[in-house]
Formats: structure tokens, sequence, C-alpha cells
């Protein structure tokens, strides 16, 4: 009946297939995968509305009835992540058109990069905890290979910090859910939820709520586990990095929003102070990283750091504003963080560097490039009528009714500190001119300055419509909120009525 | 038979944890390797060890005669094998490539070169 909740599953991975099939057409990969990814970005839209209208769906794989299969949900919160997915897969796919090199391309660039979108999308919608595993292992395999590809001695030394601390994280993933399945002899989230209602949480299970906190922690770049993210994301290609920044993370923030609301409520609400605390550390150490930076791209490797800690605010308050600012920050922050890194991409196609004290009086031959930088980064500072500051509104009013108040200075604190350093590099880039024995601009032909351009004006609007018009949006990531902190219709959707 | 295998799975993870720790990435991938078969057989050991009876049900009746061991653990560590397979076997792969192109598998070495070109790792994280 849902059938629907396949589409997101099915669609990257039949690209993919067929894309190995089509091993040395460079040009059918390119199509399969611009096609796929517009694809998935429908199917994620209908899925949303699907929701929309008939509140949480699932499906169960093989029709095994659900704590025994492999149960497939989405709620507003996975749908909208979907449709994120799918639209960065598209804004990433049009650019790496122009970006990527024939060399990349012909080890697999295309299919990979649709693997780690399946891997992605499972994570999203599966609702078993081991399959959530598994999901994980399939986007990780293929954001090793895509960090690695090309081989060149700075990506090397980036991936083997990215794969062993991931790994680890895998390692203490799977002892957690291990020792959950011995504790509660289930695996089914919705399942686990229930049972978990009814038991004491004493001895073993705020233990394995540490090790799953730690684990997924890892994943989403939380302190004092972030290091490995500056570490790496600054070497692959630009259009990588982008949809490791825009996706990779959040979806470890997004399984920590769904596990610790579903099935360790009393844990998180007991743990408050420290997320809080690695929140806040997650913003500040990000951004003093940030501030320290000579080079764009290892500047917003930690700006990416930083703003992991605003989306972990909202789990750490526990209440339904909080939640719901974090959803849409989460949201603002894929569109406004993608754009500050294809134009950043960009800029280092032009001039050849990223470095900010080689760079200068870009304002001059390129205004509208210029814009495209200042646009998202005053949206990611915060700067109203841009999509940044409602999110933030939202998650300082919700600390300040929760009485959070050293978590909002830390915030606010922060919000300047962003502002300071993204203006700064602004500066150095567009406004200051260009230094002495900077070398002539590259020249970029029409058709592969539009692929470039488009994604990256489509990421930047989305951001200033998210400002003006946040009211919709808003709306959506309340109910998404609500729905997370009542799982009973999750629970129902998936179990069926309720004993 | 719980102690025994308790012992033996804190084992591998204070080795796994050890070798992770070294700066050779030949023995980190060790490491890794050691840390995955620690959990898995912490998966096998809390799934609880029950000897010689198969979850098998009597033609006459829809429920096994328990107690049983259950399948479910061994289904999970059976895929996690098969996941970490694939996962260490990239991780060689990759170490091979580090190797050939640093032309030395210390991570010391690997970041001192690095500083050489202005910026590293341990730079940041002084200044951060």
């Amino acid at each position: 009946m849902n059938n629907l909740l396949f589409l997101p599953l099915l669609i990257p991975l039949a690209t993919a297939i067929l894309g190995l099939l089509a091993w040395n057409r460079r040009r059918l990969q390119r199509l399969l995968g611009v096609c796929s990814s517009a694809a998935l970005l429908t199917v994620g839209l209908m899925l949303l509305y699907a929701v929309q209208q008939q509140g949480v769906i699932s499906a169960q794989a093989g029709n095994w009835p659900a704590p025994f299969g492999i149960t497939l949900v989405a709620d507003l919160l996975s749908a909208l992540l979907i449709v994120a997915t799918g639209l960065m897969g598209l804004c990433v796919t049009i650019y790496s058109l122009a970006d990527t090199d024939a060399r990349q391309e012909s080890l697999g660039y295309h299919p990979l990069l649709q693997v780690l979108l399946l891997g992605i999308c499972g994570s999203l919608l599966t609702g078993d905890l081991f399959n959530l595993y598994v999901w994980f292992e399939v986007m990780l395999i293929a954001s090793f290979v895509l960090l690695a590809l090309g081989g060149q001695r700075e990506q090397m030394e980036g991936a083997i910090k990215y794969v062993a601390l991931n790994l680890i994280a895998s390692a203490l993933l799977l002892a957690g859910i291990g020792l959950l399945y011995g504790v509660t002899g289930t695996l089914n989230m919705a399942h686990l939820a229930l049972r978990m209602q009814n038991m004491p949480h004493t001895g073993t299970i705020p233990v394995i709520a540490a090790l799953l906190f730690c684990a997924f922690s890892i994943k989403a770049a939380v302190f004092p586990f972030y290091f490995w993210l500056p570490a790496s994301y600054h070497t692959p290609p630009i259009a990588v990095t982008t949809i490791f920044s825009a996706l990779l993370s959040k979806v470890g923030i997004y399984v920590l929003i769904r596990v610790f609301t579903l099935i360790f409520p009393q844990e998180t609400l007991a743990g408050q102070p420290l997320i809080l605390a690695a929140a806040g550390l997650t913003m500040l150490f990000g951004a003093l990283g940030a501030v320290a930076q000579p080079e764009l791209r290892r500047m917003l490797a930690f700006c990416v750091v930083s703003q992991i800690g605003y989306l972990l605010m909202g789990l750490g308050l526990f209440t339904t504003l909080a939640l719901a600012g974090s959803i849409f920050f989460m949201l603002h922050i894929i569109a406004a963080k993608s754009a500050l890194f294809l134009t950043t991409g960009v800029v280092a196609r032009l001039t050849g560097t990223s470095r900010l004290a080689e760079l200068g009086g870009l304002y001059r031959r390129y205004p509208l490039l210029a814009a495209l930088f200042l646009l998202p980064a005053l949206s990611v500072a915060g700067i109203p009528p841009l999509s940044g500051f409602w999110g933030k509104l939202a998650l300082v009013q919700a600390g300040l009714q929760s009485g959070q108040y050293l978590m909002v200075a830390a915030a606010l604190g922060v919000s300047v500190l962003t502002l300071y350093y993204l203006s700064n590099a602004w500066i150095e880039i567009y406004w200051k001119p260009a230094p002495a024995g900077a070398e002539e601009l590259q020249y970029l032909p029409p058709r592969r300055r539009r692929q470039l351009l488009a994604p990256t004006l489509l990421l930047a609007l989305i951001s200033l419509v998210l400002g003006l018009l946040p009211e919709p949006l808003f709306r959506l990531c309340h109910s998404a909120a609500q729905q997370v902190l009542n799982p009973s219709a999750y629970i129902t959707a998936i179990l069926g009525a309720l004993p | 038979m719980e102690p025994v295998l308790a012992v033996v799975i804190g084992g591998l993870y204070a080795a796994g944890m050890y070798l992770m720790v070294r700066r050779s990435i030949v023995k980190m991938i060790f490491g890794l390797a050691l840390l995955g078969n620690a959990a898995n057989l912490l998966i096998f050991t809390v799934g609880r060890l029950t000897r010689g009876r198969p979850p098998h049900i009597p033609l006459d009746s829809t429920l096994p005669s328990l107690p049983v061991a259950d399948p479910v653990p061994q289904a999970l560590i059976l895929t996690a094998i098969v996941i970490g397979f694939g996962v260490q076997a990239f991780a060689l792969v990759l170490i091979k490539r580090v190797y050939q192109t640093v032309g030395s598998d210390d991570q010391d070495v690997m970041v001192m070169e690095n500083q050489g070109q202005g910026s590293s790792g341990k730079g940041q994280g002084e200044e951060a």
C-alpha cells in the first residue's frame, strides 16, 4: 500500500547499478545521475505530501509483520530530510557536471554518489535499529571511496582519519545495538520504544544510551568527537565536500533525534546538562577553529562543526519549540552552507586557490558571485530576514523558556563569531584589492559557468525565500517536532493499534 | 561460559584500542579488525548462550519447546562479519595507497610533512 516508501531506495539503487553497467559511457552516467536525483526529489515531495495528508506511514518489507520484519517508516521529519536529500543530490550532480574532472568520473563518481544517496535515504527511512547500522555502513563505504577518489596525497591523509574514526563509531554502534537486543529482545524501533516504556531505566540501559550517543556523536561530529571532520572535509573535490557537509553529519543528528526521543526519552532528560554542554562546546570550538583558519575550505569545515552544535541544542532542550527550531535550522543550514561551499568551489576554479591571503578583488569582476557568497554567509550567521535568523530565534526562545541562559548566551556569542569570520572571509575574497602577483583568472566557458552557478543560485535563493516566508516551513517543522516528541502515532503506524 | 567470554571480549577491546592509538596505520587496521570481532562476540554473548537447543518447531506445535538458542544474534553477527569484511578490505587497500603516496606508515611523519606546507592537524588543535 505504501510502496512510495520503497522508491527513495530503489531509484538510487537502480541508477547505481545502471551506472556501473555503463562504466565506460560517461555521458550516459551523467544523464542517469541527473535524472535519478530529479526523480528522488520528486518522490521526496510526494512522500512529504502523503505524510502531511495521512500522518506517519509505514511499510513492511516482504510483508513480514512489524516487530519481525524490516520496517520502513516516514514521518514529517524523515520526509522533510528526504526532500533535502533529493534537492542536494540534484544540485551536487549538476554542479559536478562542470566541476568533477574526467579521471574521477571514469573511476565511477556518479554511481558512487547514488550509493551515498541510497545509504542516506535508507538511514532516514528505516524503522529497525540493526537495519540502521547496515544503511550507515552503505553510506560510509560510499563516502570512503568518494573521499579517497583520485588518490591525491592530501586526500589520503584525510581519508585515513575519516575511515578510522567512522569505523570506531560503527563498532560502538554495533556493540550498543547488540546490548540493547540482549536487554529488550527486539530491534524494531517502535517495539523498542514500547518495551522501554515498561522497563526500569537502571543498570545497563543508561550505559547503552551513552554508547549509542557516543557512536552517533562521532558520526555527527559533536564535541569532543568532531576533530576528524575538519581534518578530512577540505580534501576531496568541492562537490563531494558539499554533499558530505550537507547530509552526512545531518543524518547523524537525525538519528540522535530519532533514537533519543523515541527509545531513550528518560535518558535524554537525565543527560540534559551533558547534551547541552556538548552542544555549546561544539558551537564554540567549531567557531574558534574557523576564526583561526587562513584557508577558506578549512574555515567552512570548522563552520560545519559549529552549526552542528545548534542542531544538538534543540535535542538538549527537549521541547517542541526547540526541536522545531532544530529541524528548521537543519533544513536552512543544508541549503545555506552548501551554497557557501559551492561558491568556494567556483572561486577556487577561477583563481586556482582558496587561501584567503592569495585571493582578493573578485567583487569587481564577479559581483554576482560576491552576492552568492554574502547572502548565505549572512544567513548562516543569522542576520534577519534570512533563513538562519528564524531557526536561531526559535532555539533562543526555547532556551529562554527553559531557563538555559548559559546555552542561549553561547548560541548568541557564537553567532557573533560566525558573523565575524564569514564577513572577514567575504572581505578577503571579494572586497580587498587583489594581491600583487595574483595569477590571471581562469576563463570558464558559458555552459560550464551555468552548470556551476545554477545550483548555487538555487540554494542561495532557497535560503532567501525561507527567510522571507518562513511560516509554511516552520509550521511543518513544528508538526514534525510534535510528532517526534509524541511517538504514539509513530508506534501505532508500525505496530498497529496499541494494546 | 559467560565469564570466560566476557574476559575474552574485554581483552579484544583492550587490544583493539591499544593498537588503534599506535602511530602505525597498519596496526590501526588490525585494531579495527579486533574491535569489530569484539563487538560481534559481545552480541553473541548478550544474546544468551544456549547449548545444543536449535530453534526447531515440532510438527504438532507452533512454538519451539523452550529454552532454545536465539537465532537473531547469529544473523546479526553474520551480517556484521560480512560488512566488516568489506570495510576492512577497503581499509587495507587504502593504507597501501597511503603508503605509496606518503612513503611511510607512521602518522606522525604524515603530519610533520604537512606542517612544512603551512598548516596541519596538530597546529589547528593548538589554535582551537
